[in-house]
């Protein structure tokens, strides 16, 4: 029983860890894929392979092996262009993943541009990673920090941005192009092109959006897009700023250090060249070349198929969660508004409590606020179980889950 | 621990039905804490009267193991001499909770009223009693419990 759009049973061979049993004799249903996805064999090979074959430091040395790892690390970064639509390679910045992206643009571009009482805009349904390095530039600058709200249905109240906006101290507008609570596909091209009548810039968190959507950035055309290789089939530790090229231009670097330089002297440095101004010291050179293989293994599925398996799967698993007794289901209904994120709460079973004993079925879920607690303040909870989907996942594994959600009721009797 | 051990019909009573469960007013040790990792909350409220617990109180909210655990805390400590309470150990709680086996991840769940009530119990030494050699040792107990 698999969806009509990937042929799963061959994908599922090359993720060697869906093998695996847990809790003694349970095979593992891994639904924790927005937290971080499994990794398929052609990437753990693209790593090991750099370090038995070829392992060397980037860009500086003339010998054989740095220019095979030069060539790799940086085929890695048009590769990534060619994924997201950029117009340029070196508008691709590598950083450690979507936090540190975000943080950097809050230090080298913020720190520059955000003044006193101006405004930075953010969402109730944003990651802690897209608040608390706004919080903390908003403090330092005596900036406003403000929000746009969250309706009933998950989505966002698009009313409070024009509101802000009307103002025109609106300096910066982050958000995310999907929530990695409620699911919500954020109508990113509306609210880009909202900020552009007033001169506001736009930061997208893509954490969650590009490894389950097309993403097309000249479409979008936002100013700065971040996201993580680890959330879509690569390794942890890589991530992704992209930024428009003459913003990059004109920020400061965020670290100092080798590779980053052109010249140093004694109390002067100039800058190297695009992107490499902000990639100070020896990168993580393994696994951007392990973030590539991650890329081909999609593009070869290709990401519409992506979409397509996953709003499949979304909506089997809503008819059927939708049906039981006492379920609580966060954000949109519609499976065209939302990816294959799905939070829930059962009767006063806290999720907590669910997350473990379903764990004892094989089940592996988040529960917990998903570092987004100013959306748990919203939704006037403390916690949500979270199950989240990906190309690997099947409908048997959604009944799975189903039924240990029903064994789960039994034991707390509901 | 199966999850048919833990969550067994007491803790379910205690989670859904908490015993001395609410707030005092001007109490004599008063403390709160959270786990971060679960956002389970806790406050404790407990009135010291000729060396007993003349009456103890909490709230807070998360997940069943810990607020149950909370409210079987609050009575085995209700009225008993402070010198006692000074005195339990982790173990002690958690025989208490019947959950001597849980994991890791969640024994912090049960042991978080616990740590809030010898913390309250380490600032009332230091605040009311002045007694700084029983302070120290309870501040080193406090950071040992998970």
């Amino acid at each position: 029983m698999q969806t009509s759009f990937i042929n799963i049973e061959d994908i599922r061979n090359d993720f060697p860890i869906l093998k695996r049993k847990v809790h003694k004799d349970k095979p593992l249903v891994y639904l924790d894929n927005a937290a971080t996805t499994q990794k398929p064999i052609q990437v753990i090979e693209a790593i090991s392979n750099y370090y038995l074959t070829y392992n060397s430091n980037i860009h500086r040395a003339v010998h054989e092996l740095a220019e095979e790892a030069t060539l790799a690390y940086e085929t890695t970064r048009d590769k990534i262009a060619k994924f997201i639509n950029a117009k340029n390679r070196e508008e691709v910045v590598f950083v450690r993943g979507t936090t540190e992206a975000i943080n950097l643009v809050a230090y080298a571009w913020g720190r520059q541009n955000i003044n006193k009482d101006d405004i930075i805009v953010t969402t109730e349904y944003e990651h802690h990673s897209n608040i608390v390095p706004w919080q903390l530039l908003a403090k330092e600058k005596g900036a406003k920090l403000e929000y746009i709200g969250v309706d009933d249905n998950g989505e966002l109240i698009l009313d409070h941005l024009d509101k802000y906006l009307q103002t025109g101290k609106v300096k910066l507008v982050a958000f995310s192009q999907m929530s990695n609570v409620l699911g919500t596909i954020t109508d990113s091209e509306e609210i880009v092109k909202r900020c552009k009548k007033y001169g506001a810039r736009v930061l997208i968190d893509g954490a969650q959006s590009v490894p389950h959507l097309k993403v097309d950035l000249q479409k979008l055309d936002c100013d700065f897009f971040a996201f993580s290789a680890h959330k879509m089939l690569g390794p942890t530790g890589v991530g992704v700023l992209w930024a428009r090229k003459e913003l990059l231009q004109n920020m400061v670097p965020f670290n100092g250090g080798g590779d980053m330089i052109r010249e140093v002297h004694k109390y002067e440095t100039t800058w190297n060249d695009l992107p490499y101004k902000f990639e100070a010291g020896t990168p993580n050179i393994a696994d951007v070349i392990g973030f590539a293989a991650a890329l081909d293994y999609l593009d070869k599925i290709g990401m519409d198929k992506v979409r397509e398996h996953e709003m499949e799967l979304t909506k089997y698993a809503l008819d059927k969660l939708s049906q039981m007794k006492g379920i609580v289901l966060y954000g949109p209904k519609d499976v065209t508004k939302r990816g294959g994120v799905i939070s829930f709460n059962l009767g006063d079973i806290h999720p907590h409590d669910l997350a473990t004993i379903i764990d004892e079925d094989g089940i592996a879920i988040r529960s917990g606020h998903h570092c987004a607690q100013v959306l748990m303040e919203r939704l006037d909870v403390s916690a949500t179980s979270r199950a989240s989907f990906y190309i690997y996942n099947t409908k048997e594994e959604v009944d799975v889950f189903v039924k240990s959600l029903n064994r789960a009721k039994e034991l707390f009797k509901l | 621990m199966s999850s048919a051990d833990i969550y067994r019909e007491i803790i379910l009573d205690y989670y859904r039905n908490p015993r001395n469960y609410g707030k005092i007013e001007n109490p004599d040790i008063s403390e709160r804490d959270s786990n971060p990792l679960c956002g389970d909350e806790l406050e404790m409220h407990i009135n010291i009267k000729d060396d007993k617990v003349a009456d103890v109180k909490f709230t807070g909210k998360g997940c069943a193991i810990s607020q149950a655990s909370a409210s079987m805390l609050t009575e085995l400590i209700m009225g008993k001499d402070f010198e006692y309470v000074k005195k339990l150990a982790k173990e002690d709680i958690l025989d208490n909770l019947g959950l001597q086996n849980l994991g890791p991840a969640r024994i912090k769940c049960a042991l978080l009223s616990f740590k809030v009530l010898k913390t309250g119990i380490y600032t009332y030494l230091v605040d009311n009693l002045k007694d700084t050699e029983s302070a120290d040792k309870m501040k080193e107990e406090v950071s040992g419990i998970y």
